[in-house]
C-alpha cells in the first residue's frame, strides 16, 4: 500500500510531470541541497530531543515536566521525521512524514492535558515556588467536586499561591 | 554464500535493481556523505532516552512515569526516522505512524487510570 502510494506519487509528480517539461527531479535542485536540509532537520531534532530529556529529568514537578515533553519533545520528533523526506527528496515520503508530524501535533497536547488533569485530580504536589494555580480553592480533593469561583472573590484573586515562609522565594507578582 | 543471496541480502541494491522509479532519488545519494552525522544523531537520541529512563525509574508519582514512557516512545519514533535514513528505507516511517497511534492510546488510558484511581 505504502509502496504503491510512493510509486504513484513519484511517477505522477516526479517522473511524469517533470519529464513532460523536460526537467528531471534530481536536477530541480542539486542533491547537496536535500542532503544539507536533511542534516539540518536531523541535528535540530536531536538537539530538541536532548532538551526535552534534560527537561524531564530536571524539572521539579509533574506539571513542568509535562511542558518539556509536550513542547520540546513533539517538535524534536517532528524535525526528525521531516529529516527523512528532506534526505530522500521524495514527495511520497514527505506525505508519510507529514502524517507522523500532524498526528503528533494533534495528539501530544491532548495527551499532555489528560496527564496534567489526572495529576491534579490525584493531588500531585506543585513545586514549592509555583506562582499561580488558578484552580486553587475551587477543587475539593475530598469530594472531587469542582466549584466555581465565589462570586464575591476580588478581581485580583486569581489564585496566586501564598508566600512561602522560608523567605528565599523570589517575588511572585507585582506588589501593591 | 552465492552471488544471488548477496544481492538479496542488500536491500538497497536489490530495490534499485527491481524498482528504478521509486529509488531514483536514493541513487543520487548513494555516497551518503552525511552518514556519520546521522549516526551521531542516533547516538544522541539514545543518550536522551537514557536520561528520560532516569525519570522513569526515579519519578516519585505514576504521572511522572507515564510522561517518561510517553517521551521514550517519542524518542523511539525519532530513532526510527534516523534509522530509515541510515538504511535507505523510507518505508520504515510507517512504523512511526503506528507507534504514534499506540503511544497516544496508551497515554490516554494511563491518564484515565490515574484519574479513576484518585476518585475512588
Amino acid at each position: 500500500m505504502t509502496e504503491m502510494l510512493h510509486q504513484g506519487l513519484t511517477q505522477s509528480i516526479g517522473a511524469a510531470a517533470l519529464a513532460a517539461e523536460g526537467v528531471h527531479q534530481a536536477e530541480l535542485f542539486p542533491p547537496i541541497v536535500f542532503e544539507i536540509l536533511g542534516a539540518f532537520f536531523a541535528v535540530l531534532g536531536t538537539l530538541l530531543s536532548l532538551l526535552a530529556a534534560i527537561g524531564i529529568a530536571r524539572f521539579p514537578d509533574v506539571y513542568t515536566r509535562m511542558q518539556a515533553s509536550a513542547k520540546a519533545g513533539t517538535l524534536g520528533v517532528a524535525c526528525l521525521a521531516l529529516a527523512v523526506p528532506a534526505h530522500f527528496a521524495s514527495v511520497g515520503v514527505f506525505a508519510e512524514a507529514m502524517l507522523v508530524v500532524v498526528f503528533f501535533f494533534l495528539t501530544a497536547p491532548v495527551a499532555s492535558h489528560l496527564i496534567g488533569r489526572a495529576a491534579y485530580i490525584a493531588g500531585n504536589p506543585m513545586w514549592a515556588r509555583t506562582t499561580i494555580d488558578e484552580l486553587r480553592g475551587c477543587y475539593d480533593h475530598e469530594s472531587h467536586v469542582l466549584h466555581a469561583k465565589p462570586a464575591d472573590a476580588s478581581p485580583r484573586d486569581k489564585g496566586y499561591m501564598p508566600e512561602a515562609s522560608d523567605g528565599d522565594s523570589p517575588p511572585r507578582h507585582a506588589a501593591g | 554464500m552465492s552471488a544471488p543471496e548477496t544481492t538479496a541480502a542488500d536491500p538497497i541494491k536489490s530495490a534499485t535493481a527491481t524498482d528504478t522509479t521509486a529509488t531514483a532519488a536514493v541513487d543520487a545519494f548513494d555516497g551518503l556523505m552525511t552518514a556519520p552525522l546521522y549516526q551521531v544523531c542516533l547516538a544522541l537520541v539514545g543518550v536522551a532516552a537514557v536520561i528520560t529512563a532516569y525519570r522513569l525509574v526515579r519519578g516519585p508519582t505514576l504521572a511522572d512515569r507515564v510522561i517518561a514512557i510517553d517521551q521514550l516512545g517519542f524518542f523511539a519514533v525519532g530513532a526510527i526516522a534516523l534509522y530509515a535514513v541510515l538504511t535507505g528505507q523510507p518505508v520504515l516511517l510507517s512504523v512511526g505512524i503506528v507507534m504514534a497511534l499506540i503511544l497516544f492510546l496508551g497515554t490516554a488510558a494511563f491518564a484515565m487510570f490515574i484519574e479513576r484511581r484518585a476518585r475512588s
